[in-house]
This record gives C-alpha cells, sequence and structure tokens, in this order.
C-alpha cells in the first residue's frame, strides 16, 4: 500500500463521519479537511504510530480573492520516520475568518499561526499567543490579501519624525 | 616632513582653529556600522586590509552611537526598523554626517513594496547617496572621501545657529 491508501484507509477507520479527500499530484500528497476536524485529524497524523508526521514545516494561506470559501489554510507536514511529505488543505470563508489552532499538537505552529493571521487576517483560535508578527501591532490592516495594493495604505505605517 | 619639521625648526605654527579641528575630524570619522542587509557585507570588506578603511582613517567602526561622526545605513530600512535607526542616529553626538549605502536605503530599492521605506531621507537627513546593489567597497571608500571633502568645508560658524531638538521620552514597550 502506498501513503494515499495507507491515510485513506487509517482515517476512514478511525474518523467514521469526516470527510477527506485525497489528491496525488505530480508525487505530492494533499490531504482537504472541513475546518471543524482540522485539530483532531492533525492530532491523529502526528500520534498515530504509523503515519508519524511530527514535522510541521509550515502554516500558511492561500487567498483566492473572489472564490466562495475566500481561504485556504495549508499545513506542510513531514515524517521523520517514513519520509513521507503531506499538505493538509482546509477552506475558510471570509464570513466566519477562524480556524482552531493546532499549536497543541505542534509547538512550531505557533509562530506560523501567528505570521498567517499577520498577513491574511485568519483568526486561529484557542492559540496561546495570537499577535501579529512581522508588521506594527497597531497595523490595521493585512499584507497579504489580494486586495491590499503593492504599494500600503498611505500614513498606515507611521515614519519617525525628521 | 610636513608638521614634525615644523615642530623640530620653530617648535611652534600658526593656524586657524577652524582648519585643525576641521583636519583632524577629517581624519578621524569614526562611522556608526549600521549594518542592516547585505551591503553591511560590502561595508565589512571596506574594513579588510584589502580595501583599508584605515587609510583615511575611518577604522574605529564603533558599536555605540555616543562615539561616532558617521553613520552608514547599509541595507534595507522597512517601516519597523526606521523607528531604530532614527533612535541611533539621535543618539550620536553633533556634527554628525549620514551615507545612504546602496539602492534600497537610497530609494528603496528592488523593494517597491508596503513595509520598505522608499529612501531614508524620509526621516534622516542624508549626506551622500551611494549607488550600487551592493556598492563595491572602493565605492564606499569614494562616499567616505566626499564626506571627508564635505567635512573640510564645514566651519564653526556653520553651528552658530543650530538649536537642540527638544528631548522627547519615547514610550517604549
Amino acid at each position: 500500500m502506498d501513503l494515499k491508501e495507507i491515510i485513506a484507509h487509517l482515517l476512514k477507520e478511525n474518523f467514521p463521519g469526516v470527510n477527506v479527500e485525497l489528491i496525488e499530484y505530480k508525487n505530492e500528497l494533499t490531504l482537504r479537511v472541513e475546518k471543524q476536524h482540522i485539530v483532531k485529524v492533525c492530532k491523529f497524523l502526528k500520534e498515530n504510530a504509523d503515519l508519524q508526521f511530527t514535522l510541521c514545516e509550515d502554516i500558511t494561506a492561500i487567498d483566492w480573492a473572489k472564490r466562495k470559501n475566500r481561504f485556504t489554510v495549508v499545513y506542510h507536514i513531514f515524517s521523520l520516520k517514513s519520509k513521507n511529505r503531506l499538505a493538509v488543505k482546509v477552506d475558510v470563508d471570509e464570513s466566519d475568518c477562524s480556524i482552531d489552532s493546532v499549536a497543541s499538537v505542534w509547538k512550531t505552529a505557533n509562530w506560523h499561526e501567528r505570521e498567517t493571521y499577520d498577513m491574511y487576517g485568519i483568526k486561529f483560535s484557542n492559540h496561546p499567543d495570537l499577535r501579529r508578527m512581522y508588521m506594527p501591532e497597531e497595523f490595521e490592516y493585512y499584507p497579504l490579501r489580494k486586495d491590499f495594493p503593492v504599494m500600503g495604505i498611505p500614513g498606515s505605517l507611521p515614519l519617525p519624525k525628521k | 616632513m610636513g608638521l614634525e619639521a615644523k615642530l623640530t625648526d620653530d617648535g611652534f605654527f600658526t593656524t586657524k582653529l577652524d582648519a585643525i579641528i576641521e583636519w583632524s575630524r577629517k581624519y578621524s570619522v569614526w562611522p556608526m556600522p549600521m549594518g542592516i542587509s547585505c551591503c553591511a557585507i560590502e561595508m565589512m570588506a571596506a574594513g579588510d586590509p584589502k580595501y583599508d578603511i584605515a587609510r583615511f582613517g575611518s577604522e574605529v567602526m564603533r558599536f555605540t552611537p555616543r562615539q561616532c561622526d558617521l553613520m552608514i545605513v547599509a541595507g534595507t530600512v522597512t517601516y519597523k526598523m526606521s523607528h531604530v535607526v532614527r533612535k541611533i542616529y539621535d543618539q550620536m553626538p553633533d556634527p554628525k554626517w549620514v551615507i545612504a549605502m546602496g539602492a534600497c536605503t537610497s530609494s528603496g530599492g528592488m523593494y517597491r513594496s508596503y513595509n520598505v521605506v522608499q529612501g531614508i531621507d524620509q526621516f534622516l537627513p542624508v549626506d551622500i547617496y551611494l549607488a550600487g546593489c551592493p556598492p563595491r567597497p572602493d565605492n564606499l571608500l569614494n562616499a567616505l572621501i566626499q564626506i571627508q571633502d564635505k567635512i573640510g568645508k564645514t566651519r564653526a560658524k556653520d553651528f552658530q545657529d543650530i538649536k537642540l531638538p527638544e528631548l522627547t521620552v519615547l514610550q517604549s514597550n
């Protein structure tokens, strides 16, 4: 059995009511989950003895601008045991722009989620310390959203007095 | 030889106070290495034996602004960093000079984006803009020589009308 079949089998066995979709494209495996199940699925992927996705490499998001589910949160995870890489994708809509934090599963997720919050404005509930990562605290916009101009909004970032 | 001959011969010489102050200032410009990104590597190269910034009396890179005359802003200045750069500049004693080293500091360079200050002259008085991405060490030395020329033209009376800015205590958290 290859990884796709193993994951599909294990998830079906352990989470009978959860809709998951596995896509393989150019030898890269993607798992799509609904957002209310993200924490328990991630916990399972990390702690299952056959999978052991112990390394959370990155958490980021995609802004699709005009799509119905505007954002997709992407988790890149890696298994040090089997050397497999997996992308977990979760759709988040702008009307309810929040998702549960996986910082309780991977500690690295803390900063990755802060960065994603800073750049896209997606709120991670139950996050231990959800503050902006790069932009100043009082900054009101989310720079990597598609409706944010490249040159920024004049006067939104203060400069020192000359 | 110049000074020595004069001193052994007569034991004294006459000059203008302005001239001797400018002469000593010119050849003891202590830089504040504000190395923020890749330009800092070229700035370090200017200090190595091959380019040897010590030939111009500027080898004393001081990492405290209180002992510096020249600030070399070497690297991309973001809006967040601009407050730090200005704070350090404000701590330098007068008279002081600024070199904007490289494209990023001079104009934002290739970072035409929301987070990079499009030229540090928006919040600092700049004396020399230095072209290059990053500029070669010889180019930095050229900027230093130009700063020395500028210092050579400065007279004490130029500072007569300068008032010290009112000090404000910045709330930092």
